[in-house]
């Protein structure tokens, strides 16, 4: 009984209490034929040390090499403070604030992540977060749906060159209230074809990411007026971490953005094979009530002193059921209690010297790659830290190849987009270093010779 | 304790940071046109390592949390979150693997997420199990999806209809609207199962299915539930089990012989992984063999030892991707981890010790002059207390114990759930808790029921003794403050 602090003594005592005579009495309200005991399928117990021996077996195995892969997921130093307080048992172990004067301390933090993510992107207010970024998507297009009474069509605009998971996902969410999503094709300079949108007839929302799946600038300022003219929301799909540096989703064309997710893992979250991470969610003034999720809000207590709370609670499920703007009713909180943390350290000083190490990095490692003869550069136009190179052969047998080297090459393409078989989106973040550059370049070389 | 709510950015200034943490910059990008680069640098906080580090160590502080305090929050499952599971899923390993790594270098990962699949299906009965939902109610949106994939595939279009018990948790009824489904609501009988003849006439030809828990949020178990799965089925229609309460019944009663065609499990509740204020959790879901086809992808497949993904190839019918990659994959290693210490006689005695503990409670709270909302029927893992007569006899409610409870160190229970029940407590001590802890629990509330028969306003007024004395939620909604500005 590992967890279980009863002694027989306290059995007896407690069944004495309730005038039971064994433990099993107390299910004699559950119908005989629906008892069962035997679990065949689980593995007898094992001590704490015989599970971490496996657990570290397994891990061990998956110690792969140098990552150079990113697709919506990014290898950043975290600072050792951020998860020495992050998994201080009072963050860890709480539950959702609801007893807000026993939870200042998860309420004011996420009140602080709240004004953080809302300076960071530009917008007026942010909610506690969602799930992850591809999550946050399908809730924004809920979101837009909801908020704009201008437009009747129930179509969703999505630019071809946002994460295809994240197009799957908030697809796979939305469809159930009738919301079309209709694909803008990407050109053949790796951005949203601006020429396709002329055929396009009354949307609600129009989707695009910054920066584009393969690492690219798209032209933001061009497609949130183009937007705002037809009375469509702009949801901005952003990494957070890009924003330090890039121009914010709020000061995106004429007006700014509408609404604005994406996935907060570049703010001190480990790869940890994608998750748990979080989603943010961040919109004007005018939209937070139909903000789904939890928002905190600053108040006063009984004598005036300042103190923090959930509000707006009317949209939320526990109250609203059926008539709420989303089933969802937890957000990621330690995850927020993380990334409050890393911006915190960081600051925007902080955050805007990765972002541009992460640039000159990644220039380097396309440098040193197109070195190689038959490796070239797809497209031209400027690029964040992704970058999506052409290669003499099949990118899968490729990455597979350089697993040997104890490289992990990046993301071969052909699956997401078909004609792109040779295709590999490479990343190199802050902690890519001149060696493991070349360490690459040099696999790479071996491998396309061999 | 502190009564400084100072935020983070009050205790900054300019040009003051964490230098540690920067790194050489690569420069301003010269391929990166100035019209797409920021102007103004965000407003976040500027303070040193140090400033940060006690800052939140002093906000740690004002939380209650399981590792500080009793905790005995109704249908939430507050048991101990051992560390060794924390610490077998902080392996560098697990901690370093990015998510599209290749299938051969993630063995140890997809072996991990293998035997939970199978390890969940054992405990559930059910044929086939999908981990990707990242919480209970992302499981409870992607069954119910499930749910409407199967009528849709048979043609059977009709089915514009979700069944739940007026008891159920605000998010069964959410979620049917989010799947595009209305949402009628059964009563229950005096006794707290569902009232079957009012179940009868509310299921037709319309009815695509029924979402319950089972213990109940009433705190008991439906006894009736073969006769409630056979009219669902009857009708054509599902039943979808909300596995918000499956620590009542670990090991001794599985879902599948219930009749239920499709479940999501609440790991962060049953299978012991931290709330973490509020997430991250994660919510698999269980399907009969009628839903196979429709599980969410990606999932894991193995044979002859070798793991890899299974994605819409697999499962062509598949209600496709509900996360950008495997959901909350830290917390499945979490739960795994406590599996395997649990093993199989440990799974049964989660259920046995956590219905004794609740049991137990119980009975010293009704022989302390604590009114049960069902007093003749056994408690499960939890139970409901009112407070209705000292609502009516004194002007203290649920509330006020509950904030009260927090000045004698102790979380309150959840109150007013389920909402049918007047001035309520909904009461979840877990098996993880001690005899000694159960006592000192009914100590504190008969200390608070006699304050509130000498000094009522104690509690009129309670919290005392928090960082912060009650809070006004009005204000808080009505001057919307949610970010902060430089005042």
């Amino acid at each position: 009984m590992p967890f279980i602090p009863h002694t027989p003594d306290d059995v007896q005592v407690m069944l004495a209490e309730i005038g039971a005579e064994s433990i099993e009495d107390l299910f004699d309200e559950i119908p005989g034929e629906l008892r069962v005991n035997e679990l065949d399928g689980v593995p007898e117990g094992v001590s704490e040390m015989e599970m971490l021996g496996l657990m570290s077996a397994r891990a061990a195995a998956d110690v792969a090499g140098v990552c150079f892969i990113g697709a919506g997921c990014y290898d950043h130093h975290i600072p050792a403070a951020v998860w020495d307080l992050t998994a201080r048992g009072e963050f860890m172990t709480a539950y959702t604030p609801y007893q807000a004067e026993a939870s200042q301390g998860t309420l004011q933090l996420i009140y602080e992540y709240q004004s953080m993510m809302a300076a960071l992107t530009g917008m007026d207010v942010s909610n506690a977060s969602v799930y992850d970024g591809a999550s946050g998507l399908g809730e924004a297009a809920l979101m837009a749906m909801r908020a704009n009474k201008k437009i009747k069509s129930r179509t969703i605009l999505i630019a071809e060159t946002v994460h295809p998971f994240y197009r799957e996902t908030a697809q796979n969410i939305a469809r159930h209230q009738g919301v079309e999503f209709k694909t803008i094709p990407v050109a053949a300079n790796g951005l949203v074809d601006m020429s396709a949108l002329d055929e396009v007839g009354e949307v609600t929302a129009v989707v695009v990411q910054q920066p584009n799946f393969f690492g690219l600038l798209e032209d933001v300022d061009a497609m949130t007026d183009w937007a705002g003219e037809r009375g469509a929301f702009l949801i901005a799909v952003v990494n957070p971490l890009s924003l330090a540096l890039l121009k914010p989703p709020g000061s995106w064309g004429s007006e700014g953005a509408d609404i604005v997710c994406g996935d907060g893992q570049p703010l001190g979250i480990p790869m940890a094979s994608g998750g748990p991470s979080f989603g943010f969610l961040c919109c004007r003034d005018k939209l937070v009530r139909q903000m789904p999720g939890r928002i905190i809000g600053r108040t006063e207590d009984l004598e005036g002193q300042p103190g923090f709370t959930l509000t707006l609670q009317a949209r939320e499920q526990h109250i609203r059921r059926g008539k709420a703007t989303s089933n969802i009713c937890t957000n990621q909180g330690l995850l927020v209690t993380a990334a409050t943390i890393h911006m915190s350290l960081m600051g925007a000083c902080g955050l805007k010297q990765v972002a541009e190490r992460c640039v000159a990095q990644t220039h380097k490692l396309v440098t040193a790659l197109v070195s190689i003869p038959g490796v070239e550069e797809r497209f031209c136009g400027p690029f964040f830290h992704e970058r999506v190179l052409n290669l003499p052969r099949n990118s899968e047998t490729v990455v597979s190849m350089l697993l040997e080297h104890g490289i992990l090459g990046g993301l071969p393409l052909g699956e997401h987009y078909p004609g792109m078989e040779d295709a590999l989106l490479v990343c190199a973040t802050e902690k890519r270093t001149a060696g493991e550059i070349e360490h690459y370049r040099s696999a790479l070389q071996m491998c396309l010779e061999s | 304790m502190k009564k400084n709510a100072a935020t983070i950015f009050e205790l900054g200034k300019t040009g003051r940071g964490a230098m540690a943490q920067r790194v050489p910059s690569g420069g301003t990008p010269a391929n990166i046109p100035e019209s797409q680069l920021r102007k103004v640098q965000p407003a976040l906080p500027e303070v040193s390592e140090l400033q940060v580090v006690r800052h939140y160590t002093n906000l740690s502080a004002k939380n209650f949390s399981i590792d500080n305090q009793f905790y005995p929050l109704g249908s939430c499952t507050m048991k101990y979150n051992p560390r060794g599971a924390h610490g077998a899923a902080s392996l560098p390993g697990f901690l370093g693997r990015h998510p599209l790594a290749p299938e051969a270098v993630s063995q140890g990962f997809l072996a991990c997420l293998y035997d939970l699949q199978e390890i969940l299906k054992d405990v559930t009965g059910m044929q086939g199990v999908s981990l990707t939902p990242m919480a209970g109610a992302q499981g409870e949106f992607i069954g119910v999806a499930m749910i409407r994939a199967y009528h849709e595939a048979r043609g059977d279009l009709e089915r514009n209809e979700i069944l739940v018990p007026n008891a159920a948790h605000g998010t069964n009824p959410a979620t049917a609207v989010m799947c595009g489904y209305k949402v009628a609501e059964v009563g229950l009988d005096a006794s707290g199962d569902v009232d079957t003849e009012a179940l009868k006439a509310a299921v037709g030809p319309q009815t695509a299915g029924l979402m319950m828990t089972n213990p109940s949020t009433c705190g008991v178990f439906e006894r009736r539930i073969r006769e409630i799965s056979g009219v669902v089925h009857d009708a054509g229609g599902l039943l979808y089990y909300d596995g918000a309460n499956l620590n009542a019944i670990l090991g001794k009663v599985k879902p599948s012989d219930m009749g239920f065609d499709v479940l999501h499990m609440n790991l962060h509740k049953t299978f012991a992984t931290p709330h973490g204020g509020g997430g991250p959790g994660a919510g698999p879901v269980g399907v009969g063999e009628r839903l196979l086809p429709y599980l969410p992808v990606p999932m894991v497949g193995e044979r002859d030892g070798v793991y890899r993904w299974m994605t819409e190839k697999d499962l062509p019918q598949s209600i496709g991707r509900l996360s950008c990659f495997m959901g909350n994959a830290g917390i499945l290693l979490r739960a795994l981890a406590y599996a395997l210490m649990l093993g199989r006689e440990g799974m049964h005695r989660v259920g046995e010790y956590a219905t004794l503990n609740a049991n137990y409670l119980a009975s010293r709270l009704e022989k302390a002059g604590f009114e049960l909302a069902y007093p003749d029927r056994r408690a499960t893992h939890e139970f409901v207390l009112t407070f209705s007569k000292q609502a009516k006899s004194m002007g203290v409610t649920a509330m006020d114990f509950a904030k009260r409870l927090l000045d004698y160190g102790i979380h309150a229970p959840t109150t007013y759930f389920p909402m049918l029940i007047a001035e309520c407590f909904l009461i979840e001590p877990t098996e993880t808790e001690t005899l000694e802890e159960l006592d000192a629990f009914v100590s504190a509330l008969a200390a608070i029921q006699r304050e509130a028969q000498s000094d009522p306003e104690r509690l009129l007024s309670a919290p005392h003794d928090l960082p912060v004395r009650r809070l006004d939620d009005v204000k808080a909604a009505r001057e919307l403050d949610l970010v902060w500005r430089a005042r």
